[in-house]
């Protein structure tokens, strides 16, 4: 493990988000909307990380806690006609209770059979989410109207559906969950999780509950991914059950392995990396996918460890 | 903070410095050319630029092939007759994935990076109403061709429009009184357990009793599910017709496993089309379908009757009178929902003439002059059938046709009305602001 200093760390982090407060200002539309939405994903996949990154635990199931926390805002928006604030604490609160308790049942099991049952677990909420589809609007899913999607904050309103005010909502967003998530990884409780990937019988010799650190992991992973779909169900307005398909359970591993690993950047590297592959390929062929996989293996070819976990290899040990 | 045991390598490749950069450099080359630069090129000749939400990959790749087929003869028809307001067409075509967060995605491409007049041309309901926010937000009118009844719903916003094809809500109301009358009143249905399915098993009982039969089953089949028999058992005996709406890849087993269900002594069948566009009815398996009722849209073989328009409609989009391409007898068209990208066109134009529509600051005039437009005469512009069009939920409503399986070929023996297809307006898309 590398000790860094404080405030290198710190000051990249700030610096990223400052070069992404700058963006707003000088990036075309499409690409100003489009990072909007890579930010909230990149939360996603920061949620993901948390918890294979950091404790590596190989989940295939994340997709059901975006997808907590998609439903969780949007279902209260369109059948309650709850406000931003409270439907966006529902998809939170939704995503954690949903984390705890396929914690509790997930965690009795380890590597590929934590794999396969974060899977069922996932495929399971996927089909409740078509069953329900009286509800949920199925697979064809529902639309939060632009009228709801307005933040009021004392005197203040706030229009969602605006391309800077989405904007800078995603980034406040990526900003707290990007903070947060250095702090926990800097923090003790960071480093025994990082100790229970490395060797969890040591961990445990040491006297460390681990059962216990890792459901504490799974609940903040499961909330963070929650935190994402309730910010994308109320920010962009569509609540549908794709994201709950198991393509929305392999994303964010992807996304992770590409811009690294346990590291706390890497997230958003992969995601906006994966995003651009495929929105630019998209423009010349129909075999896009093809130049995603190409691309992806040269990825694991060259950056072996993910782009950051590469360089942090090779150049910049003390990046977090 | 680092692994120690390389949890996360995923090769053990070392590479050099040289490798690296070049493969840095390929990246970013191909990262920051085209995205950039694609949209700013076809500037010069001003042209009306429609963007094309195509679907070239996933689960609706079929439709989006021959709808791009459609759209490209329509365009080549109106530009050959002086374009729109006297400027070309331009049609600027991005692939969803079938995909509804994709296709959200895309219509933010065309508002602001390719600036296109409009979007157009989405089918599939979940990147209709996944793509409908993105499309509000960006203020840009939306002509999909979809048949869902998510439009005519009035769930989207002022925005979206479906003036080129029929709901399904509307189809199955038209398709009620004559099952009623000559398949028989005691009626099963069987559909896919998921949002298409769900329009029939929720629009067809009431559409049924009003002409005085019943839907004495519903079953549901889930969509993942490859073989069938095991729900044929569930099909009450005293059912006089069944009706199927299995769609995907999965129908020719379906229809093979009804066939062996039942032998020679099958109640009467009606299906709709959307389960075999793209396939042809002469497919091994598909026997059993002889002799059988279906609704088509547009109708797949050329009839006896049919009018010069539809004639020059059919050579114009290349397919034969087997409803395939034209050299290519096995590439078979989608012809019950494709000839809807052609009408919507002609909408569009005949919409941005009445707003005498000059460029994006006039989009609050096109969905205006949109919603004014009351209903569209048979012809070259419409070849399926007349239509009308409400404004107030966005929606047109047309003719439907009844075919029977005859000889390996789809006949025409029953045209609806387009009063058939009329129903009560949920809700008013007129009263949100623009």
């Amino acid at each position: 493990m590398t000790e860094a200093s404080p405030t290198k760390p710190y000051a990249l982090h700030l610096g990223v988000i400052a070069l992404l407060f700058a963006l707003s200002f000088v990036l075309p539309g499409y690409h100003h909307g489009l990072l909007a939405r890579i930010m909230v994903l990149a939360v996603f996949a920061m949620g993901y990380n948390m918890l294979f990154g950091y404790v590596g635990l190989l989940s295939l199931g994340h997709a059901m806690f975006f997808s907590a926390g998609l439903y969780g805002a949007g279902l209260t928006v369109y059948h309650l006609g709850w406000n931003v604030p409270a439907a966006f604490a529902a998809g939170l609160a939704c995503g954690a209770l949903l984390a705890l308790v396929i914690g509790l049942l997930a965690l009795r099991t380890t590597g590929v059979a934590f794999m396969i049952v974060t899977m069922m677990f996932a495929q399971v909420f996927y089909l409740v989410i078509l069953y329900f589809a009286s509800w949920t609007g199925g697979d064809q899913g529902l639309v939060v109207q632009q009228a709801a999607r307005v933040l009021v904050l004392g005197s203040a309103s706030f229009d969602l559906t605006n391309p800077t005010v989405r904007y800078m909502s995603a980034l406040a967003l990526f900003s707290i969950v990007l903070l947060v998530t250095l702090a926990i990884v800097r923090s003790r409780y960071g480093r025994v999780l990082v100790a229970i990937r490395e060797n969890e019988e040591r961990t445990k010799m040491l006297g460390y509950d681990t059962f216990s650190n890792k459901l504490i992991a799974v609940v903040v992973s499961g909330t963070i991914c929650a935190a994402s779909g309730a910010a994308y169900a109320l920010l962009f307005g569509y609540v549908g059950s794709s994201f709950a398909s198991v393509q929305y359970s392999i994303l964010p591993l992807l996304w992770v392995l590409l811009g690294g690993a346990a590291t706390t950047l890497g997230p958003l590297i992969g995601t906006l990396f994966m995003y651009y592959v495929i929105d630019i390929t998209s423009g010349f062929t129909s075999a896009y996918l093809l130049i995603v996989g190409i691309a992806l293996i040269l990825l694991v070819l060259f950056f072996p460890k993910g782009i950051l976990g590469t360089i942090r290899q090779r150049w910049l040990g003390w990046l977090p | 903070m680092a692994d120690k045991n390389g949890f996360f390598d995923l090769s053990k490749t070392t590479l050099s410095r040289r490798t690296a950069l070049k493969g840095l450099a390929a990246g970013a080359g191909l990262a920051v050319a085209p995205g950039f630069v694609r949209y700013s090129q076809a500037q010069s000749s001003a042209p009306i630029k429609i963007g094309f939400q195509s679907h070239r990959t996933g689960i609706g790749a079929a439709y989006g092939r021959w709808y791009e087929k459609t759209t490209a003869a329509a365009v080549k028809a109106i530009n050959d007759a002086g374009g729109i307001n006297g400027r070309p067409v331009e049609v600027i075509i991005e692939d969803d994935g079938t995909d509804p967060a994709r296709g959200a995605e895309v219509v933010g491409k065309f508002a602001s990076q390719h600036k296109t007049d409009i979007v157009f041309g989405t089918l599939f309901s979940h990147v209709v109403i996944g793509s409908a926010p993105a499309a509000g937000e960006a203020k840009i009118p939306y002509f999909v061709v979809s048949e869902g009844h998510h439009v005519a719903s009035t769930k989207l916003n002022r925005y979206v429009f479906q003036p080129g094809i029929t709901d399904v809500k509307s189809q199955i109301q038209s398709m009620a009184p004559w099952i009623a009358a000559n398949a028989g009143k005691k009626v099963t249905q069987i559909f896919p357990d998921f949002a298409f399915g769900y329009d029939h098993r929720d629009y067809l009982p009431p559409a049924l009793k009003a002409q005085g039969a019943d839907v004495i089953a519903q079953i549901a089949i889930p969509p993942t599910e490859s073989s069938f028999t095991k729900y044929f058992p569930q099909i009450p005996a005293e059912t006089e017709v069944i009706y199927h709406v299995m769609v995907g890849p999965a129908v020719l087993t379906f229809v093979k496993e009804l066939g062996e269900f039942y032998g020679s002594n099958r109640p009467q069948l009606f299906g709709f089309m959307d389960s075999l566009e793209a396939t042809d009815i002469n497919s091994p398996g598909l026997e059993f379908l002889d002799g059988s009722h279906f609704w088509e849209g547009s109708p797949r073989y050329a009839q006896p009757d049919d009018s010069a328009a539809q004639k020059a409609y059919r050579a114009a989009v290349g397919i034969d009178d087997n409803g395939a391409a034209v050299g290519d007898p096995k590439d078979v068209s989608t012809a019950s929902h494709m000839f809807g990208c052609w009408e919507t066109l002609y909408v569009v134009k005949k919409a941005m003439e009445d707003a005498g529509y000059k460029g994006p600051e006039d989009r609050a005039k096109l969905v205006e002059a949109t919603e004014a437009l009351t209903e569209f005469a048979e012809g070259p512009e419409h070849p399926q059938g007349p239509k009308t069009f409400n404004g107030k939920i966005h929606q047109c409503f047309g003719i439907q046709n009844i075919s029977k399986v005859e000889g390996g070929k789809l006949k025409v023996v029953h045209k609806t009305k387009i009063e058939d297809g009329l129903y009560e307006p949920e809700g008013d898309y007129t009263t949100q602001a623009l």
